[in-house]
């Protein structure tokens, strides 16, 4: 079981920055995060996009942006939780806390804090008869382990990046692989349609365009699609169907924790620390909502740092702390690091 | 003040004559977001950078819009429940012009 100060689930920037805060109070975190990496709808929405309300910063790159918040809080050693969702939470007798993830994996922290943004970022689902059915009987929404689909025959529909790219992935150790779209246009990197029309021409990818799937086929488990193109219906056997439409964030499991919830967000103490109605739960950042709440990063970074020092409080009844400016009394990071000013010195000048 | 008129019906069927700022450089999504018709974190999920179609809408009647981009155009292409008419909410921009208009949202996917 992972073991951690302030369990913080999700790693968008007011989650990456609460371990920033966190560390300065000798505090050390875990973060779990249904996306393979870290940085949220920054990197998982608008990586290249600028951003330009960060105070101090003119422009910023949303990947940039995040990049340069894993660098800063590099030395307060967070741990991960890529790839998995925070499922239940259960509060033990001593106020600490287990979560588990959808795919098991335990955690137990002192105090959990949800930077959990728009939701849990969920496949959108194309409205085909019986899909449920299927799933994991053959439909599959990601590509998590790219030998299940080796030397089978695979249809991928949708028109944007992730469609191509895992069409070129899978082109090379699938049998086959046929790209359905229902416009003949695609939208994504330049490189990527390029390198379609390529396999294309090579016979490694079969274009369907303009096209859809309108069924699916099969005794227990996946064998065919039905195909509409140009209003000609057509049946096609395969093996696996991943439809890539996007992924649209939820609110998820967390909805059901028995948290306060307003306008599809959590209700927090926002006079005080931005503690949820269970003691020892925070929410921070665009999860959370409270009278005049605005989503913006720097109110999750302000909200961060807030949740810090009520954690620490709660952890350290009557431990004396007072608040201190890096400036004066620099970084000592949990790796052994230091960072600090550099010292004026006091000398003659003969 | 330079306000239009626009009826939106929600998701719900019910109408809502909306009176719409034309000079704080705001869209359609943000118009229906600003008067709350539907729950947050369903509509202009995005935040209206055109990637969510979450603010898709069907335009129902005959008012002067901008053409649709082609980034607009891609989007809905992989969008659910599209109709010829429908547009992003958040690649319209409140102006002048849409005095009248009459949208419809589009359901939640």
């Amino acid at each position: 079981m992972i073991s951690t100060d302030i369990l913080i689930i999700g790693a968008g920037p007011t989650g990456l920055f609460a371990v920033f805060e966190a560390g300065l109070l000798k505090l050390k975190c875990h973060l779990i995060d249904a996306l393979p990496q870290p940085g949220g709808q920054l990197s998982e929405l608008y990586p290249k996009k600028p951003i330009f309300d960060i105070p101090g910063y003119p422009s910023v790159g949303a990947q940039e942006l995040v990049d340069n918040l894993m660098e800063q809080i590099r030395q307060f050693q967070p741990g991960f939780t890529l790839n998995e969702r925070a499922e239940t939470i259960e509060k033990l007798d001593d106020g600490t806390f287990i979560v588990t993830t959808d795919r098991g994996t335990r955690h137990h922290a002192r105090a959990v804090a949800i930077a959990g943004g728009l939701g849990s970022f969920e496949p959108r689902k194309p409205e085909l008869e019986n899909l449920e059915m299927y799933e994991e009987k053959g439909v599959e929404y990601f590509v998590r382990n790219p030998e299940l689909f080796r030397g089978r025959k695979i249809a991928i529909a949708g028109g944007g990046d992730s469609a191509l790219d895992w069409s070129i992935f899978l082109s090379e150790i699938a049998e086959e692989v046929t790209l359905i779209h229902r416009r003949n246009e695609f939208r994504g990197a330049l490189d990527s349609v390029e390198k379609v029309r390529e396999l294309k021409a090579q016979g490694k990818i079969h274009l369907l365009t303009p096209a859809e799937v309108t069924g699916l086929k099969g005794d227990g488990r996946l064998e065919a699609i039905t195909i509409e193109k140009e209003g000609v219906s057509s049946e096609k056997a395969v093996d696996y169907f991943i439809p890539l439409f996007g992924l649209t964030p939820k609110l998820g499991p967390i909805a059901g924790w028995g948290l306060e919830i307003e306008k599809n967000a959590i209700k927090v103490n926002n006079a005080l620390d931005y503690q949820t109605n269970i003691e020892g739960i925070y929410a921070i950042g665009d999860v959370n909502t409270y009278p005049g709440k605005l989503k913006l990063i720097l109110c999750g970074f302000h909200e961060a740092t807030l949740m810090c020092q009520s954690v620490y409080n709660r952890l350290n009844p009557g431990r004396k702390y007072v608040l201190k400016y890096t400036t004066v009394s620099g970084i000592d990071g949990f790796d052994g690091s230091r960072k600090e000013a550099e010292k004026a010195v006091v000398q003659a000048i003969d | 003040m330079s306000d239009v008129n626009i009826k939106v019906k929600d998701r719900k069927g019910v109408e809502h004559t909306l009176l719409a700022p034309t000079d704080m450089s705001m869209n359609l999504m943000e118009l229906v977001r600003a008067y709350e018709l539907e729950e947050e974190g369903t509509i202009g999920i995005c935040g209206g950078m055109g990637m969510c179609a979450s603010c898709q809408c069907y335009v129902l009647n005959d008012v002067d819009l901008p053409e649709k981009s082609d980034e607009e155009e891609a989007l809905l292409s992989e969008a659910f429940h599209v109709k010829s008419n429908s547009r992003l909410g958040c690649q319209i921009f409140l102006t002048r012009d849409l005095e009248g208009l009459e949208i419809e949202l589009a359901p939640e996917s």
